[in-house]
């Protein structure tokens, strides 16, 4: 599926992250960057950690941005809330953006606060007409107020609603085809949600619109059981990519193509060469596919 | 109710629930599943008070901290999707928590390594260059009359136990041994100031303390020294003003319309 008119004209000229393997911006790793310049193809950050005014974190950031691609996740616009969208936070995101300026900006499709209350968790939204009306006006309003398209991130669940008529992929590709947004397809969270609701993750990957697809997150999961005794996995990002997770990274990218991926890991950080190996990891099955497609064409 | 609401109080409140209208594929309890998300919620929150708060809670123990913490969170959850000063309030709270009154100088600790974290993220800011200061400094008869906007990272604590010696304790590889030496009643003040990319903490005069917050309020520089000789009377201004130079805290005077 092709994409209509982009509503962004007059947006900055759209650079675009590379197509190659990055990893997760941490704070114990800023030095080990700048004095090594690891071969990496991008660094992303969550957006919140940096709506600070001053100190280390921009002294870093500034300094890592002028010799990498730069991607910003945002974790708490909320853009699955009840509530309208918190007109702060878009300021203090587009004045981030404006100062960075990212090759590529992604949020979740999820909530993360009720009323006045931050939850610091990506929560989960039923699937029907109304939430799809409230998503979409979302996305336009935060795309109109940051000119430029952002990517929409498919969410890691452990429960679904009874309200919901919809399945996610075909939520999902609705709110693309409405508000021309990009999306970021984190196949962790697809194999996560799948075997958390007893679903097939490669027909969840078939079901999906692919042309909209700019990102890619890799992440490792922890293993628990639901109350009947089935698998639950958590969407930790505490763990190396588990081995399901890059067979069906590896079948998404013969779908797709080569894309930039992501190696995300949040909690337990392990030293940067570890994250670096992953990155390496998944930028051989990226030029494998990179080398299979143009044979392919050939 | 909208049914965020309830999904929101579910996931804070007291004792383990779930909010209505979840389904699960294989018919098992939502509960065990809701629990995910209590438990993310929970846990992370905790996790940011336990970073920010690093010597509060090796005063408590983790255990301790924790508990203590999820009642806070309970009351004072976040306002802001900005949880690096997440628990600015926290202080307060222990002052008003019972079972942490056995540690009376747990709140100031927590008020000392908030101010730590505010320094770390303030906004940068050049120093004024020391030949102005001097400059200032010679001009006799204005010199009272003139105002000084300190470094944003800039924070004063005081407080009526020994909270910079106890921090410092807690910066030590034995920490009994360095804590055996404190008489934890003695009135301090602290100094919190970022040098280049690092936040210092330092134990400064009271007299001195005094100066430098009545100048971060905006006192003209005699009224800031009348009010420091006030509460401490061996209150020495040479050393309170080195302070300030030696630290790069001045960063910009102006001459003030009242004295």
């Amino acid at each position: 599926m092709i994409t209509s008119l982009s509503p962004f004209v007059g947006a900055a000229v759209v650079r675009r992250l590379p197509v190659r393997a990055g990893i997760g911006l941490k704070p114990e790793h800023f030095r080990e960057i700048l004095a090594a310049a690891p071969d990496v193809g991008f660094f992303e950050i969550h957006a919140e950690n940096y709506m600070v005014d001053g100190g280390p974190f921009h002294h870093y950031l500034s300094r890592i941005r002028e010799r990498y691609p730069l991607s910003i996740h945002g974790v708490g616009l909320s853009i699955g809330g009840e509530s309208p969208l918190n007109d702060d936070h878009l300021d203090r995101l587009a004045t981030l953006l404006d100062r960075y300026q990212p090759e590529s900006f992604s949020e979740h499709l999820a909530w993360a606060g009720h009323g006045e209350v931050f939850l610091n968790d990506l929560l989960p939204v039923p699937y029907h007409a109304a939430t799809l009306a409230r998503v979409c006006s979302h996305i336009d309003r935060v795309q109109d107020r940051l000119r430029r398209r952002m990517l929409l991130e498919n969410p890691a669940t452990y429960v679904e609603f009874s309200a919901s008529t919809m399945a996610e992929t075909e939520f999902i590709a609705e709110i693309v085809r409405r508000t021309g947004c990009g999306l970021l397809l984190d196949v962790n969270n697809v194999y996560v949600s799948c075997v958390n609701h007893g679903r097939n993750p490669y027909d969840y990957i078939r079901a999906l619109p692919l042309d909209p697809v700019a990102e890619i997150h890799l992440a490792g999961f922890a293993r628990e059981v639901d109350a009947a005794g089935d698998p639950l996995l958590i969407d930790s990002h505490g763990a190396p990519v588990a081995q399901a997770v890059w067979d069906l990274y590896r079948y998404a990218l013969e779908a797709l193509g080569p894309v930039p991926t992501l190696i995300e890991r949040d909690n337990d950080i392990p030293a940067l060469s570890v994250l670096l190996d992953e990155a390496h990891q998944a930028e051989r099955m990226l030029h494998g596919i990179d080398r299979h497609s143009r044979e392919a064409r050939a | 109710m909208t049914d965020q609401q309830d999904f929101a109080e579910a996931l804070l409140a007291a004792e383990s629930t779930f909010p209505p209208g979840l389904s699960t594929w294989n018919g098992s309890d939502p509960g065990r599943r809701f629990a995910v998300y209590r438990n993310n919620v929970i846990v992370s929150l905790i996790d940011a008070l336990a970073d920010t708060y690093p010597v509060t809670q090796e005063l408590v123990g983790a255990e301790f901290f924790r508990a203590m913490a999820f009642q806070f969170i309970q009351k004072n959850p976040p306002r802001s999707p900005l949880l690096a000063f997440y628990g600015e309030d926290l202080a307060a709270f222990i002052e008003t928590f019972p079972p942490a009154a056995s540690v009376p100088y747990l709140a100031d600790i927590a008020r000392l390594e908030m101010l730590q974290v505010q320094a770390y993220h303030a906004a940068d800011a050049a120093p004024l260059d020391a030949g102005e200061i001097s400059q200032l400094l010679a001009n006799e008869p204005e010199l009272p009359r003139v105002s000084f906007t300190l470094h944003p990272s800039l924070g004063i604590l005081r407080s009526r136990h020994a909270v910079v010696s106890l921090w410092a304790a807690h910066q030590t590889d034995d920490v009994t041994a360095a804590l055996a030496e404190i008489a934890p009643n003695t009135a301090e003040a602290a100094l919190v100031l970022r040098a280049g990319l690092d936040v210092e903490i330092s134990r400064i005069p009271v007299g001195s303390a005094a100066f430098i917050a009545h100048l971060q309020q905006g006192l003209a520089f005699a009224a800031a020294a009348q009010q420091a000789s006030a509460a401490d009377p061996e209150f020495n201004l040479a050393a309170a003003l080195c302070l300030l130079i030696q630290g790069d805290a001045i960063t910009s005077v102006s001459l003030s319309t009242t004295p």
